[in-house]
């Protein structure tokens, strides 16, 4: 018992302490870096709570796609960080003020929960105590949120279509492949057949 | 020494509230902001799972998923969108972005 308290202390405070750096490193490089240290350590809090595949998909989908993106893009853009860094204090206040009050509630209905009574009873899918995590995640989400699982799809689709015509630019000075032009070539545009008389090389007629 | 539902909601509300304060604290710079919101949005996942670990009920981990495919399209998107601004801009300032302020 006292080893899974100590994990879950490791975790916790590794996952808080890498999102404090992420808003608060300098180096937007090291923000992204730090941010997926803080899906990793979340995504050992959610191998604890005996949610394995949703942890695979954490490291999957965050790690390699979406830190991954950030980074691209950070590296991408040349833009002088320091600059944007600058007058960050003059908020701190207020953003002090206001990140207080969130805390200060969200833990007084941490502190204060209980479960409806009604809530037992109200469970449709149960987790079976036999059957691992994702054959009981893939029981429920191919059937009964069939729909939710193809929105998820068309939302993807969407963003990846977006993405795409968003940021694909036609330049002027490169020369692109004409197809149909190339596939309505025929021999009679293509070629020219010529008749060249020993010792006259092709001379001025042609 | 048992950890229960609770400390589990504890670490979100804290990643939610650093999520809320990274935003104040970087009004300027758009990538953290989206990060920021990255965080508010693990925070988020870390509430479902941990409420369907605690009844026993596995559609709060469908929801986590949906809300990670929802996060993944919005990280795509959010940043195809600064690139572009960066491109026609030359800068990626928060302040700058008052075209349409009517």
């Amino acid at each position: 018992m006292i080893v899974v308290a100590l994990f879950f202390y490791l975790f916790a405070g590794l996952c808080v302490a890498s999102a404090f750096m992420v808003i608060a490193a300098k180096n937007p490089v090291h923000s992204v870096l730090y941010l997926i240290l803080t899906f990793v350590n979340a995504a050992g809090l959610f191998v604890m709570l005996g949610a394995e595949f949703l942890a695979m998909i954490l490291i999957v989908v965050y790690v390699g796609a979406v830190a991954v993106l950030f980074l691209f893009v950070v590296m991408m853009l040349d833009v002088d960080f320091a600059e944007l860094k600058q007058g960050a204090l003059q908020y701190l206040p207020i953003g002090m003020l206001i990140g207080g009050i969130f805390l200060a509630e969200l833990l007084l209905v941490v502190g204060a929960w209980v479960i409806g009574p009604g809530v037992p009873q109200a469970i449709t899918a149960p987790i079976a105590a036999k059957t691992s995590n994702i054959e009981v995640i893939g029981l429920v989400l191919y059937t009964r949120y069939a729909y939710f699982f193809e929105a998820a799809g068309m939302i993807l689709l969407v963003a990846m279509v977006g993405a795409i015509v968003l940021t694909l630019q036609h330049r002027v000075r490169v020369r692109r492949q004409n197809i149909p032009e190339q596939i309505a070539r025929t021999p009679k545009t293509a070629m020219e057949v010529v008749k060249v008389r020993s010792g006259q090389g092709l001379g001025s007629n042609l | 020494m048992t950890i229960g539902l609770g400390h589990y909601l504890s670490v979100a509300a804290i990643l939610f509230t650093l999520g809320i304060f990274g935003i104040f604290l970087n009004r300027k710079n758009v990538i953290i902001i989206l990060m920021s919101i990255e965080l508010i949005l693990l925070a988020v996942n870390i509430n479902l799972v941990a409420f369907s670990s605690h009844l026993g009920d596995i559609v709060g981990q469908i929801y986590a998923l949906l809300v990670l495919t929802v996060a993944a399209a919005e990280a795509a998107i959010g940043l195809a969108i600064l690139v572009v601004y960066y491109r026609n801009r030359g800068s990626i300032a928060v302040e700058d972005i008052n075209l349409m302020k009517g």
